[in-house]
C-alpha cells in the first residue's frame, strides 16, 4: 500500500511498487486529465507536480511518491482559473487539447522558476513536451501573458 | 474531382432527407442515446421529454430558447462544432450566447460521417446556411402570429421576432407551440444566403466552445472512456501488417503480473488484425506489463523482407513504364509530341520518406454489447467507413452497432482508418464482457496507416520566350483509398482507375501547355503495410514536386522563381475556375503569390548561406482551391548543413472566413507541420516495420525550432473552402527553394537531412 497526497488528498494505493504513477492516476485515482503519449518521458502528456516540481508521471513509480504531494491538471485550482490556464482559454492555445494538461503543469513550474521567462527560458523549459497540433506559437505567447499576470498579481500578496 | 462525401452536398436537396416539417412540441427527441453528449464531452443535452422545435435534423430550438446544433464532424483540433454552428446561427438570426453544440453519435439519419480532406466548412457551408434560414423563417412566422401582425413586418435579431417596438423570444415561440411550417425542396434550395454586409457572427471573434475543457483536465478523449466490469487489453502485434499467422502463445512468464488475466489470438473475419494477440489484464499498467512478456510466435508474414528501397524502386519502375498508371483528366493531347516542340526541356525525380502520423492520443477502443446492440466507444474521423468493417468483423448488421463520438488526441487522418475498433470489437465478443484497448506508443507506431513513401518523376519542355509548352507529372506511392474505399477510385482517361487522393494537386492551376498526369499505385507498398492518408494527404508529396520542380524551370529559363509563377498563373482555358468555390481561378492563386512575395521582401538582399523560396497550392482538390502561397527564409549552416528556417510568411485566400481565430490557428498548425515534414520527421520501413517506433529516434518539430510565422488572410466574400491541411503542402517547397536561393543546391528528397544538404554544399 503506497500514501500520498494527490490535489490535497489522502491516498493509499494497492499497486506493485513498480506501477507508473500515470496509470495509478489515471485508473486507480480515475483522473484522466493527465495523458498518455508516449510512455518514455519524451512527450511530455502526462506532466504532473511532485512536490511542486514538474514530472512525468509515465517514468515515475509509485513507490517513489510516498508520503508526497502530488498535483495533476484538475488540482492547479479549484475552479480551472490559474493564471496560466486563463492565458491558455484568452489565447484559444489548445487544438486537440491532448497534450495540453502536460504543457500547462510545465508551464505553470516553469513561471515559478523563471518569474519572467524569456524565449530562451521557455525553449529549454518546454522543448520536452511535443505538441502534435503544432499550437507552439501560442504556449510561447500564452506563458509570457500567464508570467505577466502572475508579477502583476504578486503585488497585491 | 472526385469527392467521397459529395452526397452531403451533391444530393440535390440534402434537408429532404427526412423533409422539413415543423412540429413544435415533437421535437427534443433528436438524442436516441441518453448520455451521449457526455461521452463526447459536450454540454447536458435538453432534456428528452422538453417540448422542442427540430425544423431539421440539424438543429432544435427549446422552449427555453437554447438552440441545440447537431455536429456530425469529429472534434480533433480544429474548433469545428464552434465553426458550424456559427454558420447554422447566422442565418437562424440566433442569440449566440443561448447556441450549444452537441458531437452526435452514430445514426443512418445523419448521412456520410466523415471528418477529412479540410470540407468540413466547406461542404457544410451550404447546408446550415439553408437550415438556419428555414428556422428563421419558420420562426418569424410564428412570432407574427403571436404577435398578431403579418411576418413581413417582423425582423428576426439576436433569438426574438421583432414587430416594431414589441418582440418574442424564439424561447417563448417553441414554448407556445403551433409551429407548423413545412418547406419543400425548391423552396429551400431556393433560400437565400446571406449578403455579406449582414453577417453579424460569420468572420467575427468567437471563443470557440471546446477551449475550457482543454485546459481543466475535463475534457473527454477516447482513451478516457470508462464502462463498469470492463477488462483492459494490450494486443501483442505480428512482424507485419499482413499474412502472419499466430502458431503459439506462451504466457508463463506474464502470469507472474498481478492483474494478467489471459492471452488469446483474435479471429478477425474483417482483415484488419491479421495475426494479433489480445493481452486482457484488470488494469491498463498490468496489460502493458504482461504484454511484454507473452511469447508469441506466428507463421508467414506479407512483405518481411520489404524495405523503403525495395518500394522506392518499384516506384521507378513503375514510372519507367508509360502504360503504368491511370490518366488523370488534365485536357488531353499528345505530351510527348508537345514536349518535343521544346526549346528547353527538364526532367527531375522527387521522392519522400515513410512518414508517421504520431498523433499524440495513441489508437484505442471500448467496446461491449448492451441490449442488443453492439457499442463501439473511441474517436474516429470517418465512421460510415468503419461501421461496415465492425459489421464483418462482428457478423452482425450495422444497424446494431454505435460508434460513439469522443474527442480526438490527433486525427490528422490516422483515425479515418477505424481498424483499431475492431480488436477490441472481438475481443469484447470473443469474452462476453467491456474490453477497453489501448494501444502503446511503439504499437500504435507499428500499426499506424503511415504515409507512403513516394516516388515522382517530372518533366517540363519550355520555349525560347520561357513559356511552358509541355509538363508531365507521374507519381507512384502505395493508395490508401484503394486499400480502405476501392469503391472510392475514378477511372482515368485510360480507363485505369486511379485515388485522387494520392495524385491530388498534380493537377495543378498553372497554364503549362499539353499536361499529362498519371497516377500510378505501388503494389508493394500496398501488400506490406497499410497506407493511410495523412494530413495534406497527396498534395503532401505532389506539391513537393510540382512547386520544387516550377523553381527549377524557373532558374532553367533564368526566370525569377515568383514572375515565373505569375506567368503561368493566367487563368485561360481549364485554369478560369467557375462553379460554386473556384470563382476566379487561377488568378486568385496569382493574387496571393503576389502579396506573399510582398509581405516577405522577395528580392532583398540577405546574408550569404540565407535565402528566400516561394511555393504555392491550391490546396486539396480543383473543386475546392484554397489559394496559398508560402515564403521560406532559411539559413544554411556551411560546415554541418544545418538549415534553420527564419520564417514563414504565409498569404491565404479561403474565401469567407468563418471563425478566424481558429481559422489562424489551423493556418499556423499546419504549416508547422510542413516544416516538421520539411525537416525534421520521417522514418524507414525495414523488413515489414517501420524503423522508428517513439520520440527517442522519431523526432517531429519541437518548440525550439518554430520559426517567425507572417499569416495573411486575403479578404473575401466567396464561399468558404477548408483550411486544415493547404497550409502544409506549401512549405516543404518553399523551404527547398530557400535552400537552393541560399546555396545554389537542388534537394529532391523529404526529409532534408543536414547530411544531404553537406552532400551538396
Amino acid at each position: 500500500m503506497t500514501c500520498f497526497r494527490i490535489n490535497g488528498r489522502e491516498v493509499s494505493v494497492d499497486a506493485d511498487d513498480d506501477t507508473p504513477l500515470l496509470w495509478v492516476i489515471r485508473d486507480d485515482i480515475g483522473l484522466t486529465g493527465t495523458k498518455f503519449g508516449c510512455g518514455i518521458g519524451m512527450c511530455g502528456a502526462c506532466t504532473v507536480h511532485v512536490g511542486g516540481r514538474a514530472t512525468r508521471s509515465c517514468s515515475t513509480r509509485l513507490a517513489d511518491v510516498e508520503g508526497a504531494e502530488v498535483t495533476t491538471i484538475e488540482g492547479l485550482d479549484p475552479a480551472g482559473q490559474h493564471p496560466v490556464q486563463k492565458a491558455w482559454v484568452g489565447l484559444q492555445v489548445p487544438q486537440c487539447g491532448y497534450c495540453q494538461s502536460g504543457q500547462i503543469m510545465q508551464a505553470v513550474a516553469l513561471i515559478n522558476d523563471f518569474p519572467a521567462p524569456s524565449d530562451a527560458d521557455i525553449d529549454n523549459v518546454m522543448a520536452g513536451n511535443l505538441c502534435r497540433c503544432m499550437t507552439y506559437v501560442r504556449i510561447r505567447a500564452a506563458i509570457k501573458a500567464a508570467a505577466a499576470d502572475m508579477k502583476g498579481g504578486a503585488t497585491h500578496v | 474531382m472526385f469527392n467521397p462525401d459529395k452526397s452531403a452536398v451533391a444530393a440535390p436537396h440534402p434537408l429532404s432527407r427526412r423533409g422539413f416539417l415543423v412540429a413544435a412540441g415533437a421535437g427534443g427527441l433528436a438524442f436516441g442515446f441518453a448520455g451521449l453528449s457526455r461521452a463526447a464531452g459536450d454540454a447536458a443535452p435538453p432534456a428528452a421529454t422538453a417540448p422542442g422545435f427540430e425544423p431539421t435534423l440539424w438543429f432544435t430550438v427549446g422552449a427555453d430558447g437554447i438552440v441545440t446544433v447537431n455536429i456530425i464532424r469529429a472534434e480533433m483540433g480544429q474548433h469545428v462544432g464552434t465553426a458550424l454552428a456559427r454558420i447554422l446561427a447566422e442565418e437562424l438570426e440566433a442569440d449566440w450566447a443561448k447556441v450549444r453544440i452537441v458531437h452526435v453519435d452514430t445514426d443512418p439519419k445523419w448521412g456520410v460521417m466523415t471528418t477529412g480532406g479540410s470540407w468540413s466548412v466547406w461542404q457544410t457551408w451550404p447546408l446550415y446556411s439553408r437550415a438556419g434560414a428555414a428556422g428563421r423563417i419558420a420562426l418569424i412566422e410564428g412570432g407574427a402570429r403571436l404577435l398578431g401582425t403579418a411576418p413581413a413586418a417582423c425582423t428576426a435579431r439576436g433569438g426574438k421576432v421583432i414587430a416594431g417596438g414589441r418582440s418574442i423570444s424564439y424561447g417563448d415561440i417553441v414554448a407556445r407551440g403551433g409551429l407548423t411550417r413545412s418547406f419543400t425542396p425548391a423552396e429551400l434550395d431556393k433560400l437565400p444566403i446571406k449578403p455579406v454586409t449582414e453577417r453579424r457572427l460569420v468572420g467575427k471573434p468567437v471563443a470557440a466552445m471546446d477551449i475550457p475543457d482543454k485546459t481543466n483536465g475535463s475534457a473527454i478523449y477516447g482513451i478516457d472512456a470508462k464502462v463498469p466490469g470492463m477488462v483492459h487489453a494490450r494486443p501483442v502485434l505480428p512482424p507485419t501488417r499482413y499474412g502472419a499467422k499466430v502458431v503459439s502463445i506462451d504466457d508463463a512468464a506474464a502470469k507472474a503480473v498481478k492483474g494478467y488475466l489471459q492471452s488469446f489470438a483474435l479471429d478477425d473475419p474483417s482483415g484488419s488484425v491479421p495475426g494479433w494477440v489480445m493481452v486482457i489484464a484488470t488494469s491498463t499498467a498490468a496489460a502493458i506489463r504482461a504484454a511484454d512478456l507473452v511469447k508469441v510466435a506466428w507463421s508467414g508474414g506479407d512483405g518481411a523482407t520489404v524495405s523503403e528501397k525495395t518500394i522506392q524502386d518499384r516506384g521507378r519502375a513503375l514510372i519507367a513504364d508509360p502504360k503504368a498508371g491511370g490518366i488523370v483528366d488534365t485536357g488531353g493531347g499528345d505530351v510527348e509530341a508537345a514536349l518535343k516542340t521544346a526549346k528547353t526541356r527538364i526532367t527531375a525525380t522527387y521522392t519522400t520518406a515513410s512518414v508517421l502520423h504520431f498523433q499524440l492520443e495513441p489508437v484505442n477502443a471500448l467496446a461491449f454489447e448492451k441490449d442488443g446492440v453492439f457499442e463501439i466507444h473511441t474517436g474516429a474521423q470517418w465512421q460510415s467507413l468503419t461501421l461496415p468493417v465492425l459489421a464483418k468483423a462482428l457478423g452482425r448488421p450495422e444497424t446494431s452497432i454505435i460508434m460513439r463520438t469522443y474527442r480526438i488526441g490527433g486525427g490528422f487522418g490516422r483515425r479515418l482508418n477505424g481498424d483499431y475498433a475492431v480488436p477490441a470489437a472481438l475481443a469484447a465478443k470473443a469474452l462476453g464482457k467491456p474490453v477497453k484497448m489501448i494501444l502503446t506508443r511503439a504499437d500504435d507506431v507499428r500499426f499506424d496507416s503511415f504515409r507512403s513513401p513516394s516516388v515522382q518523376t517530372l518533366r517540363i519542355g519550355l520555349d525560347a520566350q520561357g513559356r511552358a509548352v509541355a509538363m508531365d507529372h507521374a507519381a507512384s506511392a502505395g493508395w490508401p483509398t484503394q486499400i480502405l474505399a476501392p469503391g472510392f477510385l475514378p477511372k482515368g482517361t485510360n480507363g485505369t482507375p486511379y485515388d485522387p487522393f494520392a495524385i491530388n494537386g498534380a493537377d495543378h492551376w498553372y497554364a503549362v501547355g499539353t499536361q499529362q498526369v498519371r497516377a500510378i499505385s505501388n503494389d508493394v507498398a500496398n501488400s506490406s503495410f497499410r497506407p493511410g492518408w495523412l494530413r495534406s494527404v497527396g498534395p503532401g508529396w505532389t506539391n513537393w514536386a510540382v512547386e520544387s520542380f516550377i523553381d527549377e524551370a524557373a532558374h532553367a529559363v533564368q526566370a525569377d522563381p515568383v514572375a515565373f509563377r505569375l506567368a503561368h498563373l493566367t487563368g485561360a482555358g481549364r485554369n478560369a475556375g467557375g462553379g460554386l468555390t473556384a470563382v476566379g481561378g487561377a488568378l486568385r492563386q496569382a493574387a496571393v503569390v503576389r502579396r506573399a512575395a510582398e509581405l516577405a521582401g522577395w528580392g532583398q538582399k540577405l546574408p550569404a548561406g540565407s535565402g528566400l523560396g516561394i511555393a504555392t497550392s491550391f490546396g486539396q482538390e480543383r473543386d475546392m482551391p484554397t489559394w496559398t502561397a508560402c515564403v521560406a527564409q532559411v539559413r544554411v549552416a556551411p560546415k554541418t548543413g544545418e538549415v534553420t528556417v527564419e520564417k514563414l510568411t504565409l498569404v491565404v485566400d479561403a474565401g469567407t472566413i468563418v471563425d478566424p481565430d481558429s481559422a489562424r490557428a489551423q493556418v499556423e498548425g499546419a504549416a508547422l507541420w510542413g516544416l516538421s515534414l520539411a525537416l525534421h520527421e520521417g522514418t524507414t520501413f525495414t523488413n515489414g516495420q517501420v524503423a522508428d517506433t517513439n520520440l527517442d529516434s522519431y523526432t517531429p518539430l519541437r518548440i525550439t525550432d518554430v520559426p517567425e510565422l507572417v499569416i495573411e488572410f486575403t479578404a473575401s466574400d466567396q464561399p468558404p473552402v477548408g483550411l486544415g491541411e493547404p497550409a502544409t503542402t506549401v512549405v516543404a517547397p518553399a523551404i527547398a527553394n530557400a535552400i537552393f536561393a541560399a546555396t545554389g543546391k537542388r534537394q529532391r528528397h523529404l526529409p532534408i537531412r543536414p547530411e544531404a544538404v553537406l552532400a551538396t554544399v
